[in-house]
């Protein structure tokens, strides 16, 4: 298993500079101008000065070579000195955002918390719902329970957020006014009633999205407990004369988790890529909002980082998936 | 607190509401929401209208425009004019004289010494300043003493408030910035996001393109203002979202920009907690008729003015095009209370204003056609008219925006209805907008027959502007396709009137030339205006003291808002 893991961890480094390079060549071929979106009254001169000083004069092999270096060098540097309190980095030019012209990295950091928070918790709650849905639906397949069930995870499947996140809105903002329809990023949570407060802002986005994780979640865990509810070793269990609770939650949960694990595992990097539109809908301005707006506004050093860690999580979480299944599998070896 | 005590404090605030602002800090929070977020509080780094508004609740230039569009002192003690020995009478330089006593957030002096530093910093050539036009021709900032900085032009300026006036350019504390000039600029990330400043809130958190946490500035001048202790903007979302929060849940106290489809505004201002206002500036979406040709076999020489347009240099088809449209209907569908008709490009201020060109106000579809009848274009079979082999078939393009593709569908049918062919196309704004000379689609290169956006000037002053249409301003190969006279008009006559503008001083000669420029555009169809465009915000009927301003920042006068009680 040792092995395996270095082996593929070494593998991971070409393909993630594969991967960088072409994140860079389709941003660089892509149309669009970081000026565009500044007002048409200030003069085409002023805003050739201005791309100057972003840097967009180099060669683009330079460019490229220069965001490895930051990327690589100098912001593992930053991390170092802000852990050990070192100065490694002093005085060298880290990944810069041109909408910002601060340092990529120190955005992304703001941005962390609430996305884990609000994306975050609404994948553990969604996989928490939906899991005990999976197993009684298929164990009671077809029944009221069942049809429900199916019939609310092809809503969650269909409807967009975009619809449901507003359509929230209007009821429990406008209508009910229970819930904020903004997002307070500011929040600190260090009492009982700035608590409530964050539970309060954040269930809506949490609901909606959880909606979907619940949807897509359930459907695998009642496929996958159907496919052994039929195998031999349930009935040689029954036979056995175990009772129905340890034959269903052990022998077939166990065995029925393992292609589940996998879904929910290649779903972990999705939570660090935020929710875009979600995230736009209720003002909580994480990761995916911060994306979204680099894209609008061309901002090319920033949608390159994004994109570039996302890559690094799905490779990662393609790797904890694969030895989570030789973990729950022991018949499962890589070696 | 007994609820008699309550009463008797909400009797007493009733009873001081006409001077509300008792104190410095007295009114709390007040929340403030831009749809924009913005991404920077330095406007020199930026250009972005949401980062000048928002850096203005922080630095403040030395005279800005208020509601009316008049300059008013701000910084300084009076506007200098040659009437008080402030401009020299050769135009050559403005002598500006501080108000004393004034202090930076940080208790230091604002003195002439920072006003130079600002020239410095915009003009560095490394620094990629957005604002450099403001500074432009300015050879000199000297400081005879700390209260006093003359500004020296090396041309004679008829209009010298370009520098330091207005939210583009407000004064940046020279200790502050002293090691962020140049290059050096984007590495100043403190610097950028909390500049110390002269205005009423200085910036306590910054989280760029989310939220910027404010509280009153203990240094500013005046030891009642501003009335709140702390500001809230947010950024982020879209304007309806913005606009809800204001209007229909409360949550926040002023939305900027909402840019909403009428009737959605309406129905939220049903709910009753806040109100809609609106004012007018200089923002006029037009289409520009496009005089050269753009046929692809033309290769470079393509849109160039060696190639003159096959029909629309024809004056006729060009006036029935702007005779066809009906500007009243295109205002009730798009812009609601945020639009009105126009039949300028120069809309205001209102000495600039024309009332020449005021027939198109009104749709004239059989004129239009009477007119193409007798210019000799004749109607064939499909309905499109022709003459000489060349029939009236034109691309129309846009950015990609709801009310725009709205408005060419109905422009299209209109001139359907004279006879000419429309093809519609509508491009990314980032692509549209953004001036690479590698791509075709840019409004610049402009490879389609008629074209639509929206295009003001900064201030009051339309001097550069109205030259904009000047021959040399036609975007080409020569010049990387830069340059503001889209439709390539050429005009000997019209150049003259730039040259004599440059020069002439006096305010109303000057409008009698801005005037005379307008309508000459407008006489030519090169551009066919059709709506003036205004701003729409939402304040929350809790919030007192906003006045709309078009011609500055719209938190100019932040420091005067208060809390209704």
């Amino acid at each position: 298993m040792l092995t395996f893991t270095i082996r593929r961890l070494m593998l991971a480094v070409p393909t993630l500079l594969f991967i960088s390079l072409v994140i860079f060549l389709l941003l660089k071929l892509a149309p669009g101008d970081p000026m565009a979106q500044v007002p048409l009254t200030v003069p085409p001169e002023v805003k050739e000065k201005m791309r100057e000083a972003l840097g967009l004069g180099q060669p683009i092999h330079i460019q490229y070579l220069k965001w490895l270096v930051q990327m690589f060098w100098i912001e593992p540097q930053v991390l170092i000195d802000h852990f050990f309190g070192t100065s490694f980095s002093e005085g060298e030019l880290r990944v810069i955002s041109w909408q910002t012209r601060s340092p990529v990295m120190d955005i992304v950091m703001q941005r962390i918390p609430q996305t884990l928070w609000v994306v975050g918790m609404s994948y553990v709650v969604g996989v928490l719902i939906a899991i005990p849905i999976g197993i009684y639906s298929a164990y009671k397949q077809y029944s009221l329970f069942d049809q429900v069930g199916t019939f609310i995870s092809m809503i969650g499947y269909s409807v967009p957020p975009f619809f449901s996140g507003v359509l929230m809105i209007v009821i429990f903002s406008v209508f009910l006014g229970w819930f904020p329809s903004i997002y307070d990023t500011t929040l600190v949570v260090d009492s009982w009633d700035s608590f409530l407060k964050q539970l309060r802002q954040m269930i809506m986005p949490v609901m909606v999205l959880a909606l979907q994780t619940t949807a897509q979640i359930s459907r695998f865990m009642r496929a996958s407990m159907l496919d052994n509810l039929n195998e031999d070793y349930v009935r040689t269990a029954r036979a056995k004369g175990l009772n129905e609770r340890v034959v269903v939650l052990v022998h077939v949960l166990r065995n029925s988790m393992i292609p589940v694990v996998t879904v929910i595992a290649l779903g972990v990097p999705a939570i660090f890529g935020g929710a875009i539109i979600t995230e736009q809908v209720f003002k909580v301005n994480g990761i995916g909002q911060l994306l979204i707006t680099a894209i609008q506004a061309n901002d090319l050093p920033m949608v390159q980082t994004l994109t570039f860690m996302f890559a690094i999580l799905i490779v990662l979480f393609n790797l904890i998936a694969d030895i989570l299944y030789g973990v729950l599998d022991p018949r499962i070896r890589y070696d | 607190m007994n609820m008699k005590s309550i009463l008797m404090g909400a009797a007493c605030a009733f009873a001081l509401a006409p001077a509300a602002y008792a104190e410095r800090g007295s009114d709390g929070n007040v929340s403030i929401i831009y749809w924009q977020a913005p991404s920077i509080m330095n406007p020199y780094l930026s250009g972005g209208t949401k980062e000048l508004e928002a850096a203005s609740l922080v630095i403040e230039p030395l005279a800005r425009y208020d509601e009316g569009s008049s300059l008013i002192p701000w910084l300084v003690e009076e506007i200098p004019t040659v009437e008080n020995g402030g401009v020299s009478s050769d135009l050559k330089s403005i002598t500006w004289k501080l108000k004393p006593g004034l202090k930076w957030s940080d208790g230091s002096d604002f003195t002439s010494a920072d006003v130079k530093f600002t020239w410095e910093y915009c003009t560095h050539p490394e620094g990629g300043c957005a604002q450099s036009e403001k500074y432009n021709n300015v050879i000199s900032v000297d400081t005879p003493d700390a209260l006093t900085a003359v500004v020296t032009f090396d041309v004679a300026k008829p209009f010298p408030y370009g520098p330091f006036v207005g939210s583009q350019a407000p004064i940046i504390q020279a200790a502050q910035f002293a090691n962020c000039m140049g290059a050096k600029a984007p590495e100043c990330t403190t610097e950028n996001f909390n500049p110390v400043g002269t205005g009423p809130f200085t910036v306590t958190e910054f989280r760029p393109n989310d939220v910027i946490s404010l509280a009153a500035n203990t240094n500013y001048r005046d030891p009642n203002k501003p009335a709140f202790a702390t500001v809230t903007f947010k950024g982020g979302g879209d304007a309806t979202a913005a606009g809800r929060s204001v209007l229909e849940t409360g949550e926040f106290d002023y939305a900027w920009n909402l840019q909403l489809a009428p009737e959605v505004l309406d129905q939220m201002a049903g709910a009753g907690k806040g109100t809609v206002v609106s004012a007018f500036g200089t923002l006029v979406e037009r289409i520009m008729v496009n005089q050269t040709d753009v046929n692809p076999d033309l290769g470079d020489e393509r849109g160039t003015v060696k190639h003159p347009h096959p029909f629309l240099t024809d004056i006729n088809v060009r006036k029935a095009l702007s005779m066809a449209i009906d500007r009243e209907l295109l205002v009730e569908i798009g812009y609601g209370k945020a639009g009105r008709p126009t039949c300028n490009v120069l809309p205001a201020p209102a000495i600039y204003a024309s009332t020449a060109n005021d027939g198109c106000l009104v749709q004239d579809i059989a004129g239009a056609n009477a007119l193409l009848d007798e210019a000799g274009w004749v109607k064939g079979a499909d309905g499109v008219r022709a003459k000489d082999g060349v029939r009236l078939k034109m691309l129309y393009q846009t950015s990609t925006n709801a009310v725009r593709q709205d408005f060419q569908a109905l422009i299209k049918q209109w001139w359907g209805e004279i006879g000419v062919e429309t093809e519609l196309r509508n491009i990314n704004g980032s692509v549209f907008f953004g001036s690479d000379p590698g791509s075709p689609d840019t409004f610049q290169k402009f490879f389609a027959d008629v074209e639509m956006y929206a295009n003001n000037f900064d201030g009051t002053d339309p001097e550069s502007y109205m030259a904009y249409w000047a021959c040399k301003q036609a975007p080409s190969p020569e010049n990387q396709w830069q340059g503001n006279n889209m439709p390539r008009f050429c005009s000997e006559e019209y150049d003259a009137l730039v040259a004599k503008y440059a020069v002439t001083g006096d305010i109303n000669e000057r409008a009698e030339i801005a005037k005379a420029m307008n309508d000459m555009l407008m006489q030519e169809y090169v551009i066919i205006p059709l709506v003036d465009r205004g701003r729409v915000s939402a304040h929350s009927n809790t919030l007192g003291g906003v006045v709309l301003n078009t011609w500055d920042s719209e938190m100019w006068n932040i420091a005067d808002w208060y809390r209704v009680k």
